[in-house]
């Protein structure tokens, strides 16, 4: 195992150390007494029933003798079951407490490593998000913490269950009669190899039966999602085929495994029989000679069982002990990745000031600029307009501003104060970044729009919503505000997911407003909608626009033109009409139409 | 949405329910049969030995009042062999049985809830998320499965165990007996009290644990959003809820499987104490009770809470597993609304055996006469819709988001049915025909072209399963497709991977084209794209479009202009109607709603194309 897995593991077990001690506790006494019945049968058998030599330790002895001997006993045999029932209950409540113990101990364990890496995950920085594979980070978090919390609840102690079994067995067994309790070893080595061997064998058989499994609900899934297709190619026939094909090989393949499985119980139940035949019959044996009473025979014929049934599970927990090793790591691996760093001497200034972005230099990777040298003024309270080609770099400006990203070299200054010193939640709070692929949660639209300012009340919402254009498609949906969002409820459109987006950074109070492109997927009539409202609503908010959209670049006060990680043109629309660069292109559009006209019109002319 | 939320605990058990499934899997009646059989011979054999040991007690082991006799020895140890190999190959046919018809029964019960699948129309699918069919054919038939092969081999050994036990008890001493058996009422009735509670509250336990997983998957997915918001510590809280929640409820369905177990024991030791005493007093008198039949009832009573225990999880496991039984259920029974009447099956076949010989051939003349359509009883998508198309023109239906143009689109595929007013397809009502033979005439490009896993070559060949690899490579050749399919590095027979996320939108789309070219389609349906692919990619899909619809009747949601512009009929539909209807350039004149839309959409696509390049 990892050493740093090893320390966490260990970490682990150390904050729940009362709660193992408990189980540890509770497994031993409960081994204890089910040791004892036993004997206690095994005395009543030759003690008080035939009078042979007793197994009791002498204070027992004498209040018996005190009572008026084995003969007393025999007819008041309702004490040995009286003390039977009471040892069950005895064992029955350690074994309760065994139970309980771990269960809160495993579930401590489980609670804490999902919430540390819930949390963890939520603050690693946002490039990580960028390149993170859901699925797999998933699964870790998931299945990965139930194996280890499977680990440490159950498997450990079962463990220590059957090693306590076997070392008590072994202890009092040989008291009993050393050659019988050889015998009765003959077949363990073999069983516990046999069961350990035979899993570890076998393992790759689960593996199978869980690809062909995963198999089969891929076909099943690309099935149901592409219904449309399957139908209006009419192969039907086909996709039965080719489910039968995989349904089939699943079949197999798990048939197989429950084969396999049914051979090693079944033979593993031969070899402990065939042991308890073993034993049973040199029990006999010896008695015939006189040599052990039916106390022995019976003492010996119910601990075999109680000895080869841990030993079946020892070999298979041990052979698939790695498991939780493996998990452990996984969990690890992601637990190692460093957070944002906390910075506690952070300034948190007012952001109401011009926004200077002083030769700044940014790349994702090493070697490869993004933003190269990039210096402008964006004024406090003004709206600019940023137009640019995919790619050119205009999206990671914005992220800068909400230091989502740091920079590589330059400064980005807000009211003169380097962003670098400013607390970066604080600032995240104060700078609404609406992005363009906005995800939402499967919660309510009221619980997304107000996701941000949870005490909102009914018109700040509705303010919001109404600003956003939002409104009319959210009181059109099946239950309004109440309509649930995501796999459970209503699919929205980009341009609707968009508009919720912006109604929810509406919600809180924003010195500056980033739209990233957010109002690509809505139509230009709601687009100039959503822009006049926040001209009334947010007049003092500097407020940023990435648009390709001539309308919406006029009106900025300022309009930025970036071309491969650099400013190429800033200025007012009518500075730039005429400049011959990106911009004029596309305001040029707008003649390029009336030019298409003529040209249909012509060209109608003369049909 | 109401409708498919989950109901997963029916109070009362339902035998019928249980009648019903086993009748959809028939072939594994035999098995079962042989399977409970097997598990009595099992159940059996547990029952014998302990009466082996008794009599080797009484018999081979000298006390005080007789000497050992061995005589019968030989014999013993032949029917101890004997019993031995009879349990053991009893296990391992059972265990085989079991295997056999749990994997079996699952396996049918897909392979025809699959079929049903392919006959249910789409409002079924709209209906149903994709999610909840997929849990209804993995894990609810998965569970319903474990329970018909194993629930029944429980109740058996338990069944067989408890009566061959008090029978062999009673042989010996019926008093005794009759006491003993006392507890089992008791010990029954508090397992089964236990077992319901025990796997309600796991059930509670998985509840959260399914809300934990979504909880992780909309951390890890929001999580640049979350950011952007200032969400974590919010997030954080509302997860830790869940957390403790789930700590809660496992530490109290833990707590109750650790008290159950415990008690039965202690309640059933009640049984052996009372053998102990009674039987104990017995031994050795004359009329009484022998050593070895002493030890067995002791050891009978030790064992018994094991079947009861058996028994009781088995009902609670059925009454709980009978939810999921429910589902599939449902899902085996729903009848399509979209069927074809048995008349039309007998001339032209259904979807899995079609009678392609009495197809007529499709000219490709569509007509909608007075088509009324609704998705939702009271919600009119489309009124006294009519409209004509020749066979061979091209239509582009424009208009905003939500008007109807999809729905057009559907009716003609047969997707969806009139719900009044009838749609003609060479002047017959095409419910006269089967859905197959218009379907297989069909060219169906969606807006999101959808892939299957497979390479190129069999995506292709999907639309015409016994078409040539050149017939495929010719197809693509049509479209432009090929230039990028041989640069890639197996060419035809690389894997596109799961719905073709190996390839770009573009990508995609061109191959989807490839497709629809191949199956030869006489009416075209186009859903158009929305999303900016680059202009090259563009131009080389324009060019596939024109190929694809000469000479074909289509039906195009065009969002591009080029595509609009070319159309012999542009239809602007709105709420449902059409609004404007034309050429291009008549409608251009109208200074309409059309005239308007295509502005707009000029400056957008011109804007695209410009920054595209400047890329």
């Amino acid at each position: 195992m990892h050493k740093r897995s090893t320390r966490l593991m260990g970490s682990l077990i150390g904050n729940n150390i009362g709660h193992f001690l408990a189980g540890l506790l509770g497994t031993v006494m409960a081994v204890i007494i089910e040791f004892i019945t036993p004997i206690l049968l095994a005395e009543t058998l030759d003690y008080y029933l035939q009078g042979k030599p007793s197994r009791m330790p002498g204070f027992i002895n004498a209040w018996v003798d005190g009572w008026g001997g084995p003969a007393f006993m025999k007819q008041n045999l309702w004490i040995v079951g009286l003390a039977l029932v009471g040892l069950n209950i005895i064992s029955g409540l350690f074994s309760f407490m065994k139970s309980r113990a771990l269960s809160v101990a495993g579930e401590n364990v489980a609670l804490t490593l999902r919430e540390r890496l819930y949390n963890h995950i939520q603050h690693l920085p946002f490039a990580y998000h960028v390149k993170a594979e859901t699925g797999d980070l998933v699964q870790r978090c998931t299945s990965d913490v139930e194996t280890v919390r499977r680990f440490l609840s159950m498997q450990l102690m079962q463990v220590v269950n059957a090693l306590m079994m076997i070392a008590f067995a072994l202890v009092y067994l040989f008291r009993e009669n050393a050659r019988i309790t050889w015998i009765s070893m003959i077949m363990i080595p073999g069983l516990f190899a046999f069961a350990y061997l035979f899993f570890k064998w076998v393992i790759k058989n689960f593996r199978l039966s869980d690809e062909a499994e995963g198999k089969m609900s891929a076909v099943l899934q690309e099935n149901l999602t592409g219904v449309r297709v399957v139908r209006a190619f009419g192969q039907q026939e086909y996709e039965v085929e080719k489910f039968e094909e995989v349904n089939a090989d699943y079949r197999k393949k798990t048939f197989k495994l429950c084969n396999l499985l049914a051979v090693y119980w079944a033979t593993s139940d031969m070899m402990s029989m065939t042991q308890s035949m073993i034993t049973l019959l040199a029990c006999v044996y010896f008695a015939v000679r006189g040599d052990i009473t039916v106390g022995t025979m019976i003492i010996f014929t119910s601990y075999i069982w109680k000895l080869l049934f841990p030993i079946r599970q020892l070999g298979r927990i041990l052979s698939d002990a790695g498991k939780s090793s493996v998990a452990l790591e996984r969990i690890d691996e992601i637990l190692r990745e460093k957070e944002e760093p906390e910075e506690p001497n952070a300034l948190r200034p007012s952001l109401k000031g011009d926004i200077v972005f002083d030769h700044v230099t940014f790349g994702y990777e090493e070697n490869r600029d993004v933003l190269r040298d990039m210096s402008f003024v964006i004024p406090a309270g003004k709206t600019v307009a940023i137009l640019g080609a995919t790619g050119s770099g205009k999206s990671s400006m914005v992220h800068l501003i909400q230091r989502l990203f740091e920079v590589r070299q330059g400064e980005i200054r807000i009211g003169g104060i380097p962003i670098s010193q400013i607390d970066r939640q604080y600032l995240r709070s104060r700078v609404g970044l609406v992005l363009q692929e906005p995800f939402l949660y499967s919660k309510t639209l009221r619980e997304n729009v107000a996701i941000a300012h949870r005490d909102a009340s009914e018109e700040e919402i509705d303010r919001a919503v109404t600003d956003a254009a939002a409104k009319e498609f959210i009181l059109d949906s099946d239950k309004g505000y109440d309509t649930l969002v995501g796999e459970r409820g209503v699919t929205l459109s980009g341009g609707q997911k968009q508009r919720v987006a912006i109604a929810r950074t509406l919600m809180k109070e924003n010195d500056i407003l980033i739209f990233d492109d957010s109002l690509s997927a809505v139509d230009t009539e709601t687009d100039a909608a959503i822009r006049s409202a926040l001209k009334k609503h947010s007049r003092n908010t500097t407020t940023i626009i990435i648009s390709h959209r001539i309308v919406t670049l006029s009106q900025a006060d300022l309009i930025l033109v970036v071309e491969d990680g650099r400013v190429t043109e800033q200025g007012t629309h009518q500075q730039l009409i005429h400049s011959g660069g990106l911009y004029s292109k596309i305001f040029n559009i707008q003649t390029a139409l009336e030019e298409e006209f003529k040209e249909e019109n012509t060209g109608y002319a003369t049909v | 949405m109401q409708q498919f939320e989950e109901r997963d605990y029916t109070q009362r058990f339902s035998w019928s329910l249980w009648k019903k499934i086993l009748r959809y899997a028939k072939e594994y009646h035999k098995d079962l049969f042989k399977l409970i059989v097997v598990m009595g011979v099992t159940a059996g054999c547990d029952v014998l030995f302990p009466l082996m040991t008794s009599y080797a007690i009484d018999h081979f082991i000298p006390t005080e009042t007789h000497a050992a006799e061995t005589g019968n020895l030989p014999l013993f140890i032949v029917i101890y062999v004997a019993l031995l190999a009879i349990q053991v190959a009893a296990i391992f046919y059972f265990l085989y049985l079991g295997g056999k018809v749990e994997v079996g029964a699952c396996y049918t019960i897909r392979k025809q809830a699959f079929r049903k699948l392919q006959e249910l129309p789409f409002s079924y699918y709209d209906r149903m998320p994709v999610g909840y069919l997929m849990s209804r054919m993995t894990s609810d038939t998965q569970r319903l499965s474990e329970t018909i092969g194993w629930s029944l081999l429980d109740l058996a050994w338990g069944a067989v165990m408890i009566v061959a036990a008090s029978v062999a008890m009673f042989l010996n001493n019926v008093r005794l007996t009759l006491m003993v058996l006392l507890v089992v009422p008791p010990l029954a009735l508090i397992s089964w009290w236990f077992q319901q509670r025990i796997l309600k509250s796991y059930r509670a336990v998985r509840k959260t644990n399914s809300k934990i997983t979504g909880a992780f998957n909309e951390g890890i997915m929001g999580a640049k959003t979350t950011k952007t918001l200032v969400l974590e510590d919010k997030n954080m809280e509302e997860f830790t809820v869940l957390t403790r929640d789930m700590k809660k409820s496992s530490v109290r369905a833990a707590s109750l499987s650790a008290m159950y177990l415990p008690i039965v024991v202690s309640l059933g030791s009640l049984a052996t104490a009372w053998a102990l005493w009674k039987g104990g007093q017995q031994v050795g008198l004359p009329g009484g009770m022998t050593l070895g039949v002493f030890q067995l009832f002791v050891n009978y009573t030790m064992q018994f809470f094991e079947p009861i225990r058996n028994i009781a999880n088995v009902f609670a496991e059925m009454q709980s597993a009978q939810a999921a039984a429910e589902r599939v259920l449902t899902l085996l029974e729903t009848e399509p609304d979209i069927v074809d009447t048995p008349e039309v099956e007998a001339v032209f076949g259904n979807s899995f055996s079609p009678k392609k010989e009495n197809w007529p051939a499709i000219r490709g003349d569509v007509e909608f006469c007075h088509v009324d359509f609704q998705y939702k009883e009271g919600e009119k998508v489309l009124t006294d819709f009519n409209l004509h198309v020749r066979a061979g023109e091209t239509v582009a239906l424009v208009g905003p988001t939500g008007a109807g143009k999809s729905t057009v689109v559907n009716l003609v595929c047969r997707f969806y049915e009139p719900t009044a007013g009838e749609i003609k397809i060479d002047g017959v009502n095409y419910k006269e025909r089967s859905q197959l033979w218009l379907q297989s005439s069909l060219g169906y490009v969606l807006q999101e072209p959808r892939l299957f896993s497979g390479t190129i070559r069999d995506n292709i060949r999907y639309a015409r399963l016994d078409a040539s690899d050149e017939e495929i490579e010719n197809a693509a050749r049509m479209v432009n497709a090929e230039s990028f399919i041989l640069k890639m590095e197996k060419g035809y027979d690389t894997d596109v991977g799961e719905g073709g996320s190996r390839l770009s939108t573009g990508e995609k789309q061109l191959i989807s084209f490839a497709r629809a070219i191949l199956a030869d389609p006489r009416i075209f349906v186009l859903d158009e794209a929305t999303s900016s692919v680059d202009t090259q990619t563009e131009q080389m899909i324009q060019h596939a479009i024109q190929k694809v619809l000469s000479g074909r009747t289509s039906f195009i949601i065009a969002h591009r202009l080029s595509t609009i512009r070319t159309a012999d009929r542009i239809l602007v539909i709105d709420d449902g109607k059409i609004k404007e209807m034309g050429t291009h350039q008549e409608l251009l004149r109208k200074k309409g709603a059309y005239y308007n839309l295509y502005t707009n959409q000029f400056q957008e696509d011109m804007a695209m194309e410009i920054l595209g390049k400047a890329e």
